[in-house]
């Protein structure tokens, strides 16, 4: 995807310079651009550090496991497959923990763990349930209470308040969150009711 | 709303810390190596930002982003979406090091406390890299088929990055 993405910037930016007859322009961005990215990338690395070494002292506590074992109950009922499912259930809630604090090298690889957990007793076999779909969609809402990067970056723009934008943040990702989760029931009930009437 | 964000970081750092310390974690030797591991992640992607960053500061200068900013803000404007956003809301479900070159584009072109900056921090802290996700956990289980998981995650991004512009916009 990236490599599709990289060369159409590549080909745009050419052939709109060529039409804005900024040439030059473009031909002084291309070394003030990878000078700006280093640039970027040690400015951000303080914040970066930080959180991350804040978040190790959560993992290492135990205080992740516990927001996991808070978050069971709320998840089994959300994924009603798997609710009696102990494999599956902890390795769906500590990959919720590890998003919601942040913890993004953790939570893909505890993710993989659970779908292959719930791959196991998937009925449907060679499509995912319900329940895996939820599971999915509460990964893309992106639910976390500090944005460290997004933060990081404001940081190194000069913002004189990097962190104002945390409340906007929980409320536009629940809110992203609570739509994902409407249509999903939605889309599963259209899907039953499309199924019933193909069987009559 | 502002002020609870100032809040919110001492006050996670503080909840952390200190059951850390109930806990009888070496905290500050634990912060170390949570903090190595941060600066070795972000190392690990400083090659494909050095690369996204350039491809986008080339689209700036080649005045690429005025064209489409000109081209779509009459409609933008009209539903009150900043027109500098667009592009990051297109970027964000495909590519996380690609959107993240485009925020700092707009942090830096428009200000990050303006309200376009703002509405752009919104929308990255609050969506992910859907298409991402969606291929890594299904193509994890061989799972082709994926039923009303895109739809459902394009809804909800669509509503994330919709009341980014709307919050911003309403708390001023």
């Amino acid at each position: 995807m990236l490599n599709i993405i990289w060369l159409c910037m590549v080909i745009l930016s050419v052939i709109c310079s060529i039409v804005t007859g900024r040439t030059g322009e473009l031909s002084n961005s291309v070394g003030n651009g990878a000078d700006k990215a280093v640039q970027l990338i040690i400015s951000m690395a303080g914040v970066m550090c930080l959180w991350s070494g804040i978040m190790k002292i959560a993992e290492r506590s135990g205080l992740t496991g516990l927001i996991a074992k808070l978050l069971s109950p709320v998840l089994g009922r959300l994924m009603p497959e798997y609710k009696n499912n102990s494999a599956a259930m902890n390795a769906v809630s500590t990959n919720v923990t590890a998003n919601i604090l942040g913890l993004g090298n953790a939570a893909t690889p505890l993710g993989i763990i659970a779908m292959k957990e719930m791959q196991k007793s998937n009925t449907l076999r060679s499509e995912p349930n319900d329940s895996m779909i939820m599971f999915v969609l509460i990964n893309t809402a992106s639910i976390q209470i500090i944005p460290a990067t997004t933060a990081a970056l404001r940081q190194a723009a000069g913002s004189a308040q990097p962190y104002s934008i945390l409340p906007y943040v929980w409320i536009a990702s629940g809110i992203a969150l609570c739509v994902g989760m409407i249509s999903a029931k939605i889309f599963s009930a259209v899907g039953k009711i499309k199924k019933q009437a193909i069987n009559k | 709303m502002d002020k609870l964000g100032m809040y919110a970081v001492p006050a996670v750092i503080l909840v952390i810390v200190a059951f850390g310390g109930i806990r009888r974690v070496r905290v500050f030797d634990c912060f170390t190596e949570g903090a190595k591991e941060g600066f070795s992640a972000l190392l690990s992607v400083a090659p494909s930002l050095i690369g996204l960053i350039v491809g986008v500061t080339m689209l700036e200068a080649s005045g690429f982003f005025e064209l489409l900013t000109a081209f779509i803000s009459p409609v933008c404007e009209a539903v009150g979406i900043p027109a500098q956003v667009v592009p990051l809301g297109l970027m964000r479900p495909v590519t996380g090091s690609g959107s993240f070159a485009l925020l700092n584009e707009i942090l830096g072109s428009c200000g990050p406390d303006s309200a376009a900056g703002k509405i752009a921090s919104v929308m990255s802290g609050s969506t992910e890299t859907t298409f991402y996700a969606i291929t890594v956990y299904y193509g994890a289980v061989g799972l082709k088929k994926t039923r009303y998981t895109l739809p459902a995650a394009s809804a909800a991004d669509l509503a994330g990055m919709l009341s980014a512009v709307w919050i911003v916009r309403a708390a001023g």
